[in-house]
């Protein structure tokens, strides 16, 4: 790799500027690292599965603005590249394709900048994605925090699979990939207010395998990766678009011990925490096996469970049967979940 | 305001301040510990103790635990020999 | 989870459940002609629609919601001064996550936060003394918010403010104590109450003799409980037993963490750092004699009220609360939350009214959250 030396440590204005300063920082800590072969401002690509009949062109887009943008278990990087592949995913596509724009602060350090790439690189090499183009801006400082990075991604749905919520029909179970809640704890941790200290890292990574393994194995109706909100959340999403009922089980979620420690602190409930490598997806109860089996045998996948399944009516509805069968609802988050003391 | 976790007291971080670091399941936080300290301020490690918003407020008395617990267990004895004794009845009374 | 998880035991929580049915059944209580238990504190009440032990129990028992949410009683014009400190030049104002969402006459902590207000969350008042130490240029003010539990972490962190010699740390102080409004509720002739679950982290500090009114004065029984769901259902069975062998005490059912008189060292540092209002207002309840604390004046130097002329320092203003809000009928158990008007429609966690939608631990976001008001059969 050839890493262009750079004369200054952090990022000026001058290196949004168009000119020189900033063709050397894309340069240096971009196209050297994404595309060491070079990097038009298009990228023109072909993938023989775009030809197939029958085949659809899966597009989504995100913008990252996680804080702190270093964290246990990875960075802004990680998840801007894990994100983007894992929505291309959990809609049934192969993903293909990835670019990147970066605002960035003035007075970001640069090799803040090399590290938050090098993830980039490392998770879009495990994802078997490229990043075929991006683009770079300066903006002074306190305009941004840092650096946001927003990733749009490319990939392609083979002939006959949809995954859609309205799908789901009654009966069909729900299963998660792992223990649930990681990230959103990682992150509250990290940020420091509360003053904990803790060993949990965030969950973050690409689920794009997983899912080629379980549509390969099973007839998933539909998926969705569990980001803010939490399961909670996509859960709702998802009996609000099939007007279902959904029920899960207290007992069958899969949590850490640490997470349930944050959350008895701090009076947070872990089925709202955020995610950034979870999914839940829906089957057919009689293929739930081959599922589960399918998942299993990816590296994402170890953790992978039944949480509950979809039932008639009241629609729409989310409930939890409680650990002594007593029912409650599982509701739509509202605002963001703060920490009690009550 | 009733949010309190019980905790273990796992070392003095602050004798000035009386500060020591409690654990609740592998999570760890720094708390004042003023309230449960009754004679040498290191004699706290090793105890559990009620947490709330960063201080420990009561130790938890261990055997007055035991003793809940028994009592509650003691329903389901309870509850066990109540069915036992409908099920000794219907069989008298030729029901089951 | 030790000390927590044996609490969560569901074969243990069968057998509570059909003690306190025969229980039921021996007094003779239907859902027409109920036992009416009053769980004072918030705490409690998250507790049992969190685990959905209102429909576990029998139906004969009716859980009124008692005034223990601090958040909840606290009256709107406490909210507008907190704004009103925090949208000072020079200010950190920190609180505890549960005060940020609470509607005040213009804006909720929140939203001051959102208009550029430096308005912290904190976990513990210790935290705000940190603040202060770090940031010596600026204004730290802590929000005592709470009952007898919070009440001595303030007065511990006032005194090491002290010992320290901060300059730049103050607390609004808006603790309450909780006999006086039981008190209140007791003396309303309105009010039909068979007995009451205490408040168990309340009493870690007090202990259990400031209940003892309840008992020999009014002769309901009380019983001090813990906050798992087997504390709970052992608590009132233990209420429904009395009530049936027509007795009336104070027992102590989280004996493991409530001393029976209370914490020495709480106790002391409450009464060398505060001493009682004559009187203070509730959300829903008016004003109530002896029921507030504020800061003494050998800590005069720690106390907002002072040093920023806010609030009672200055003569207190009552506002009025939004037309339709209920909040107080509620509160003190005269309305459930799905009898009131505005519950669902004009009142909702997105757009809260009053505090007991917004609050975690308000009957009405308990209800609206985990499905009261609407119908949840439980899984066979």
């Amino acid at each position: 790799m050839n890493m262009m030396r750079l004369k200054q440590d952090t990022v000026t204005l001058a290196h949004g500027g168009g000119g020189k300063a900033m063709r050397d920082l894309i340069e240096s800590v971009f196209t050297s690292v994404f595309q060491p072969d070079g990097m038009e401002d298009q990228a023109r690509l072909m993938d023989a599965a775009l030809q197939e009949p029958g085949a659809r062109l899966a597009f989504t887009t995100d913008s990252f603005v996680v804080d702190p943008v270093e964290f246990p278990g990875g960075d802004i990087g990680k998840i801007a590249v894990c994100g983007t592949v894992n929505d291309l995913a959990v809609g049934g596509a192969k993903p293909l394709w990835l670019s990147a724009a970066f605002i960035i602060e003035e007075g970001t350090e640069i090799a803040l900048l090399r590290r938050i790439v090098e993830s980039m690189r490392i998770e879009a090499e495990k994802a078997g994605v490229r990043i075929v183009t991006g683009d770079t801006k300066v903006v002074g400082r306190g305009c941004a925090d840092k650096v946001f990075i927003t990733t749009s991604g490319v990939g392609v749905i083979p002939a006959g699979r949809t995954l859609s919520a309205d799908r789901i029909q009654e009966g069909d179970v729900a299963i998660v990939n792992g223990v649930l809640g990681d990230h959103g704890a990682a992150i509250l941790a990290a940020r420091g207010d509360m003053m904990l200290s803790t060993d949990i890292q965030s969950d973050c990574q690409g689920l794009g395998h997983l899912m080629q393994a379980v549509c390969a194995a099973a007839d998933v109706r539909a998926c969705r990766d569990a980001t803010r909100g939490g399961v909670a959340s996509a859960l709702n999403e998802m009996a609000e678009a099939c007007g279902l009922a959904i029920e899960i089980e207290e007992t069958a979620l899969p949590l850490r011990t640490e997470v349930k420690g944050v959350c008895e602190i701090l009076g947070l409930d872990p089925l709202y925490l955020a995610n950034e490598g979870t999914l839940v997806l829906f089957v057919p109860e009689d293929q739930a096996e081959a599922a589960l089996a399918a998942m299993k045998s990816t590296e994402a996948g170890q953790g992978a469970c039944i949480i509950g399944k979809a039932k008639k009516g009241p629609k729409g509805q989310v409930t939890m049967r409680t650990l002594f069968g007593g029912a409650r609802i599982v509701d739509m988050l509202v605002g963001e979940q703060l920490p009690r003391i009550c | 305001m009733c949010l309190g976790i019980p905790g273990q007291i796992t070392a003095i971080t602050d004798p000035t301040r009386m500060m020591a670091m409690a654990e609740v399941s592998g999570v760890r936080r720094e708390v004042n510990v003023a309230p449960i300290v009754t004679g040498a301020l290191e004699d706290v490690v090793g105890k559990w103790a009620l947490i709330h918003v960063g201080f420990a407020m009561a130790e938890i008395d261990e055997d007055e635990a035991a003793k809940t617990l028994e009592a509650l267990r003691g329903l389901g004895e309870a509850q066990e020999t109540l069915e036992a004794m409908a099920a000794g009845d219907a069989a008298l009374e030729g029901r089951a | 989870m030790k000390y927590a998880e044996e609490f969560r035991d569901p074969k243990a929580a069968r057998a509570a459940l059909d003690a306190i049915a025969r229980v039921c059944d021996q007094i003779g209580a239907t859902a027409e002609n109920p036992v009416r238990i009053m769980e004072i504190c918030g705490g409690h009440t998250h507790a049992i629609f969190r685990y959905g032990l209102d429909k576990l129990t029998h139906p004969g028992i009716e859980f009124i919601h008692g005034p223990g949410c601090p958040v909840c009683v606290l009256p709107m014009s406490r909210v507008d001064e907190c704004v009103q400190l925090a949208e000072q030049p020079n200010v950190i104002f920190t609180t505890f996550g549960d005060a940020m969402r609470v509607p005040g006459t213009r804006k909720s902590l929140l939203q001051a936060k959102a208009d550029g207000a430096d308005i912290r969350m904190v976990y513990s008042p210790l935290d705000a003394l940190e603040l202060a130490r770090r940031n010596p240029d600026k204004e730290v003010i802590f929000f005592g918010l709470g009952f007898e539990t919070t009440t001595p972490s303030t007065a511990l962190s006032i005194q090491q403010a002290s010992r320290e010699g901060l300059t730049n740390f103050t607390v609004f102080c808006n603790h309450i104590t909780v006999p006086p409004p039981i008190k209140a509720l007791l003396d309303d002739p309105h009010m039909k109450l068979d007995g009451f679950v205490g408040p168990g982290h309340v009493s870690m500090v007090i202990g259990t003799h400031p209940y003892d009114f309840i008992a020999d004065d009014y002769g309901k029984p009380i019983v001090v409980a813990g906050f798992e769901p087997l504390d709970l259902l052992q608590s009132v069975l233990m209420v429904l037993e009395q009530i049936r062998d027509g007795k009336a005490t104070v027992q102590n059912q989280y004996a493991r963490v409530v001393p029976e008189h209370g914490n020495p060292v709480s106790i002391a540092a409450i009464n060398d750092v505060y001493e009682q209002r004559p009187s203070f207002e509730w959300r829903g309840l008016g004003e109530i004699d002896h029921s507030g604390l504020r800061i003494r004046d050998t800590y005069k130097a720690f106390d907002a009220e002072e040093k920023f002329g806010i609030g009672y320092a200055t003569g207190a203003r009552s506002v009025q609360e939004p037309e339709g809000c209920e909040c107080g009928a509620v509160m003190t158990g005269r309305m459930k939350p799905t009898q009131c008007p505005m519950f669902g429609k004009g009142c909702t966690p997105e757009m809260p009214l009053g505090a007991l939608m917004v609050s975690s631990e308000g009957a009405c976001a308990a209800y609206y959250q985990y499905g009261g008001a609407r119908a949840v059969e439980a899984a066979e």
